[in-house]
């Protein structure tokens, strides 16, 4: 018995360890300076916890065990490795409802199991589990949503009642387990309508509110984690799902806002339901060569380069940097403004840009660089659009009225890299493409980029 | 045992770490932030371990196998992800740490 209680501790002990490295791993994550140090911080945390949990007293089924981690660990460690950058989102997406359908599964299994763990626990097994599963099946819908398997918003009447209707009979299902300990039958009907709610609920949402909506289901795997660490006793799991539940709804909020959305907006209504008369546009598009761009850019002082999705689309990022880089060395100053929302995610055009080498200190938000476009003599926007549309500032019919902009339209010159003469991801015309001071590159990003590069380098 | 009021009290200040930590990141560190969350509630694993362990009947232990196949993937799959964002970041002057 003794055996069994020191055992014990030296399970607790490493889970405390492990929870010690999460926390500390994640605070290194939140600088730039650290974050590298960070994931591995908790990358040691997760082996730890891992390890030692295979010295659990009283377990069996080790070989099935190791089958599932062989399988599960290759396959993600496969896939993580492979995708592309652009394809981040969707892939966090995809991880993050495993760990929601992982929780589901232990709550399962728990209440399954004859062992009565009394009423707390019992409860807190089942929305640990309702939780769990509402995440996996709608970070599997979100992730076909962006990877574009699963193109059109699905919407049909009545659907936030249909949806508020499902909710109540979940919960009411998950009421009647909780004092009816092990029928499967019911076990089996609560799990699978709590599946259908995570379907239901993400299929009305847009593409471009999914990341809210990840990051939402991130927080929400958390919080199931959490609640199943309370039904094992598991020390590790409720810290760190704790942990992940507090941070993802701050950072949901957080990108929300960068969005200028509520969280509720997002959820329970679509993006240009209602689109309002926006004002008709006067004047015309100009355009522009890309000689005449690469002599304005390199005898610039200062350059202010937005770029957008559109260039990662266009794979434009690294030709981006080898002309940022050929003006520097021609002594402009060169720096990057990012919108929040630029990119899939907030945060993702700097992992773009990470990838093409561009260092973190010659990248700035919205308020630090806001203020600057005002001294820039040229404003480069590249594969932006919404970001930069000046009617968010004006135009209290756009449906993006009041969504904060980047000000690229106060710069003495404005060139814009587009593909075409099209309205932006959210069809909006944009004010700025028809100011005086606006040239238009019409063209594809990387082409443009590379005419650029050129056109610097003859001088 | 980690009951009652001791559990509230864990809730309570993990909860709090939790705000503290994300309070004020820079919007750069957003995604990659999200990725490490995501890879830390991958602590899922041990528990789905634990649940596949006590595992009797057939039924339970295709959930558990399930839930650790499941639990492996979002460990994995987050911190390579994860890893491969952060690795990226670097400053102008002088080379990553």
């Amino acid at each position: 018995m003794s055996e069994f209680i020191s055992m014990r501790s030296v399970i607790e002990a490493s889970y405390f360890i492990a929870a010690i490295l999460f926390i500390f791993g994640l605070k290194r994550m939140s600088s730039p300076v650290t974050a590298r140090g960070g994931i591995i911080w908790a990358g040691a945390g997760m082996i730890v916890a891992t390890l030692v949990t295979f010295l659990f007293p009283g377990m069996s089924n080790y070989p099935l065990m190791m089958v599932a981690i062989f399988i599960g660990g290759v396959l993600a460690w496969i896939s993580g490795k492979k995708v592309a950058m652009t394809d981040m989102p969707q892939m966090i997406a995809l991880y993050n409802g495993m760990g929601g359908g992982a929780a589901a599964a232990i709550a399962a299994v728990e209440l399954l199991g004859g062992e009565d763990h009394g009423l707390v626990f019992g409860i807190l097994a089942v929305l640990g589990g309702m939780i769990g599963a509402v995440s996996f099946s709608g970070s599997l819908i979100a992730f076909s949503k962006l990877q574009g398997l699963m193109k059109s918003i699905f919407r049909f009447g009545g659907q936030q009642i249909f949806n508020l209707f499902l909710l109540i009979v979940t919960i009411i299902l998950a009421g009647v387990i909780v004092s009816q300990h092990g029928d499967i039958t019911l076990v089996v009907v609560f799990f699978v309508l709590a599946l259908i709610l995570g379907v239901t609920m993400t299929l009305p949402i847009g593409g471009a509110d999914m990341p809210v909506v990840i990051s939402l289901y991130n927080a929400l795997t958390g919080l199931a984690v959490a609640f199943e660490g309370f039904v094992l006793q598991n020390a590790a799991m409720i810290i760190a799902g704790t942990v992940v539940g507090a941070a993802g709804t701050l950072l949901t909020q957080l990108m929300a806002k960068a969005m200028n959305r509520s969280l509720a907006n997002v959820l329970f209504s679509g993006f240009g339901d209602e689109p309002g008369e926006a004002s008709e546009m006067t004047g015309s598009m100009k355009s522009i060569e890309a000689s005449d761009v690469g002599v304005m850019m390199a005898f610039a002082n200062k350059v202010l380069i937005v770029p957008g999705y559109g260039m990662a689309v266009a794979q434009a990022q690294h030709k981006v940097w080898e002309l940022t880089q050929l003006l520097i060395g021609r002594g402009v100053d060169v720096k990057f403004a990012i919108h929040p929302v630029a990119g899939r995610m907030p945060g993702h055009m700097n992992v773009l840009l990470a990838e093409a080498g561009v260092p973190y200190d010659i990248i700035y938000d919205e308020d630090e660089i806001n203020a600057e476009f005002a001294t820039a003599d040229v404003a480069l926007v590249i594969g932006a659009n919404d970001v930069v549309n000046p009617v968010a500032r004006t135009d209290p019919a756009s449906p993006i009225y009041g969504m904060p902009i980047l000000n690229a339209d106060h710069a003495k010159n404005v060139i814009v890299i587009k593909r075409g003469q099209g309205a932006g991801f959210s069809g909006i015309e944009n004010a700025l493409f028809f100011l005086d001071q606006t040239r238009m590159l019409y063209g594809d990003g990387q082409e443009m980029s590379s005419q650029l590069i050129q056109a610097v380098k003859s001088l | 045992m980690i009951d009652g009021f001791i559990a509230l009290y864990i809730f309570m200040l993990a909860a709090f770490v939790g705000h503290e930590i994300i309070g004020r990141v820079p919007s750069i560190l957003h995604t990659p932030l999200m990725s490490g969350s995501n890879f830390v509630h991958g602590i899922v694993l041990v528990g789905a371990m634990v649940a596949l362990g006590r595992a009797d009947t057939t039924l339970e232990l295709i959930i558990g196998f399930i839930g650790v196949f499941l639990g492996a993937g979002n460990a994995v799959g987050g911190y390579v992800v994860t890893e491969r964002m952060l690795e990226m970041f670097k400053s102008s002057n002088k080379k990553s740490p």
